[in-house]
């Protein structure tokens, strides 16, 4: 019995297989983590380290590097506005604060409903479209105070749900190909083609 | 006037709303420099990116062709793609692997059997969802179409490609953090030497650490040869490159354009480029090549956009970035904005960086936001000196990577263009502009 659902754990699994050493797929496996739990979990995380052959120590230490991941609960919706220079020179404090009166929460906070958690990003490479705004890391192009009104409505009434799927979904693409390494098996091959290419080639010269 | 007519390489499908399925790309010419290499000798088609004198597109702008080299006297290997695209302003490759994920595909394949490597990671930043999922997208599709995998469409070259998701950290853009959260570890720089992945990289092993932009190259440098793509541009500068233009510009966006050809003025003002600023400002200064770059002025906009020709003026061209600030814009918030992100994500690992970035920071806050001293300019100079000492370009290392020596560019370009204007804060107490 895992503490990952079946399916997640079964993506796990592939995942793991994908990469010559299994601590490789941390930062793919906590993203799973997070889709089941929204946020990571210490039961997450420790299923994390059985997948990867590591300790929940070293899961904890990883992930609180890295800014996508939250150790601790968030909203269904985080919403990201950029204050970086691009943004900063088109508005972006002023929409931040916007965001911040509109959704009831301070930055880094979430709502009272759960719904929403508001973050000041740094550049989200989106600058032509300025100030940029993610939703769950989808980019919502709300560069106006009436857009991301509007884009706040649709997403109370769950008319986004088709493109913005709850917080900790990030690749809804599934890997359907692929060698699932074999580097032994392929290393033997690659060494067989250049003795071959070398023997065609030493016939070639001898010939001329 | 602009010179913008040569035709282009990585963006030729961007007027094409389904420019990321396969079937528009095979459509267009797609997989056809895949198919040209692969009856090749590998060696062959890595002769054409020396040809090309392909230089890198990430930043730092080493020949692609010299990466190659490196590793090519080295048995065993790994190919990455760095795609964490992270410089603030910088936003080509989030174009690439939204738009045209198939070149990128393609161009990692022909990088793979150049290089005779079976193993190929695309790291990309995870706050492309999108992206992501149209790369991994492209990747399924390739492997159904004998693009990838076993037996390249019979050409008995096998490579597999992975798709591998970052989770929000500029330094992994700094190719040694990059390969630390490959190997699923926290994002820190690895100390140098050795200065190249190619010599020790994933798992200690040989590794070349290419750029998205580097890659989607390669399809069109292999169809047309190394010596078309070094025809364009000028000097090192060859090929287009795609720039990314923002700030207070009416068109900003990303614009590729053969290299040398244009000039900063073209750039930011040609109305089929970036076609001026609003409301018929005035421009302040420009930022050349994303925020770690030293700004340019009014007396830089007739310099073409070259990478010796801005190197040699005492910047760089960097990622490409081109950040346009005017009368309207105030350069000590603007320098604080870039310090504070310099300060959010130093990893830590270094004094200077860690240490400093937050306390230059801090003074400019209190400049701009109230209890700005005098002294100020003079104590964040210092600092500054001592992040980086003496100030110059390219700056001295006192980290184990540049994120730390970049730290001084925006401060000692604010100070040294408009030294008046943080006295005029320190005066009315906090930002006049407010």
């Amino acid at each position: 019995m895992t503490y990952f659902r079946s399916d997640i754990r079964q993506r796990a699994e592939e995942l793991v297989s994908l990469y010559p050493r299994r601590r490789s797929a941390m930062l793919p496996l906590l993203h799973l983590a997070q889709e089941q739990d929204g946020y990571l979990s210490d039961a997450g995380m420790a299923e994390v380290a059985e997948l990867t052959g590591t300790t929940p120590a070293e899961v904890r230490g990883t992930a609180a590097f890295y800014d996508m991941f939250h150790l601790e609960p968030v909203g269904r919706y985080v919403v990201g506005v950029c204050t970086n220079i691009a943004c900063l020179l088109a508005g972006g404090e002023d929409l931040l604060e916007h965001a911040r009166r509109t959704l009831g929460c301070e930055v880094g906070h979430t709502s009272a409903d759960g719904l929403f958690t508001l973050e000041e990003t740094e550049c989200l490479a989106d600058c032509n479209i300025a100030p940029a705004v993610q939703v769950n890391h989808r980019y919502v192009h709300a560069t106006t105070p009436e857009e991301l009104d509007r884009l706040v409505e649709d997403l109370r009434a769950g008319r986004r749900d088709h493109d913005i799927p709850p917080h900790g979904t990030l690749i809804r693409v599934r890997r359907s190909g692929g060698l699932r390494v074999g580097a032994a098996e392929l290393a033997e091959e690659r060494a067989q083609a250049r003795a071959e290419r070398e023997a065609r080639e030493a016939a070639a010269s001898e010939a001329s | 006037m602009a010179a913008v007519d040569t035709p282009p390489i990585v963006t030729a499908r961007r007027d094409l709303a389904d420019s990321h399925t396969l079937a528009r790309y095979l459509d267009t010419g797609g997989y056809r420099g895949l198919r040209q290499a692969l009856t090749m000798h590998p060696e062959a088609v890595a002769a054409e990116v020396d040809a090309a004198s392909l230089l890198g597109r990430g930043g730092a702008g080493f020949p692609a062709g010299r990466k190659w080299s490196m590793l090519r006297k080295a048995p065993i290997s790994y190919l990455v793609v760095n795609g964490d695209e992270s410089e603030p302003a910088t936003f080509k490759d989030h174009y690439l692997v939204e738009r045209d994920p198939h070149q990128l595909v393609e161009g990692v394949v022909i990088a793979a059997y150049a290089l005779q490597v079976t193993q190929a990671f695309i790291f990309l930043r995870g706050e492309f969802a999108l992206g992501l999922e149209r790369v991994q997208q492209a990747i399924n599709e390739a492997y159904e179409h004998g693009a990838l995998g076993r037996n390249i469409f019979g050409s008995g070259f096998s490579v597999d490609l992975v798709v591998h998701p970052g989770a929000g950290a500029y330094i992994c853009g700094e190719e040694t953090a990059l390969l630390e959260a490959l190997e699923g570890k926290r994002g820190f720089p690895r100390i140098k030497p050795p200065f190249f992945p190619a010599v020790t990289g994933l798992y200690g092993e040989p590794t070349v650490v290419n750029n998205v932009e580097t890659m989607s190259n390669l399809p069109w440098i292999v169809l047309n040869g190394g010596a078309a793509f070094a025809a364009l541009g000028g000097g090192r500068s060859t090929g287009t490159r795609m720039f990314a233009l923002s700030g207070r510009v009416n068109r900003p966006g990303v614009y590729e354009i053969e290299m040398v050809k244009n000039t900063f003025r073209d750039l930011i003002f040609d109305d089929r480029l970036g076609g001026g600023i609003p409301g018929g400002h005035e421009l302040r200064a420009f930022i050349p090549g994303g925020v770690s770059a030293p700004w340019f002025g009014p007396e830089h906009l007739d310099m073409v956009l070259g990478q010796d020709e801005v190197g040699a003026a005492g910047s760089m061209l960097g990622s490409g970035s081109i950040v346009v600030m005017d009368d309207t814009t105030c350069v000590v918030r603007a320098a604080w904005r870039i310090t504070k992100f310099f300060s959010r994500e130093s990893c830590g690992q270094c004094t200077p960086c860690r240490e400093g970035s937050g306390w230059v920071e801090r003074i400019l806050y209190r400049l701009e936001h109230g209890g700005g001293r005098t002294e100020d300019v003079d104590v964040l100079l210092d600092l500054c000196d001592n992040i980086s000492p003496g100030l110059n370009w390219p700056p001295q290392q006192t980290t184990i990577c540049v994120l730390g020596p970049s730290i001084p560019s925006s401060i000692t370009s604010a100070i040294s263009r408009f030294r008046d204007d943080f006295y005029a804060h320190v005066q009315h107490g906090s930002c006049p502009h407010e």
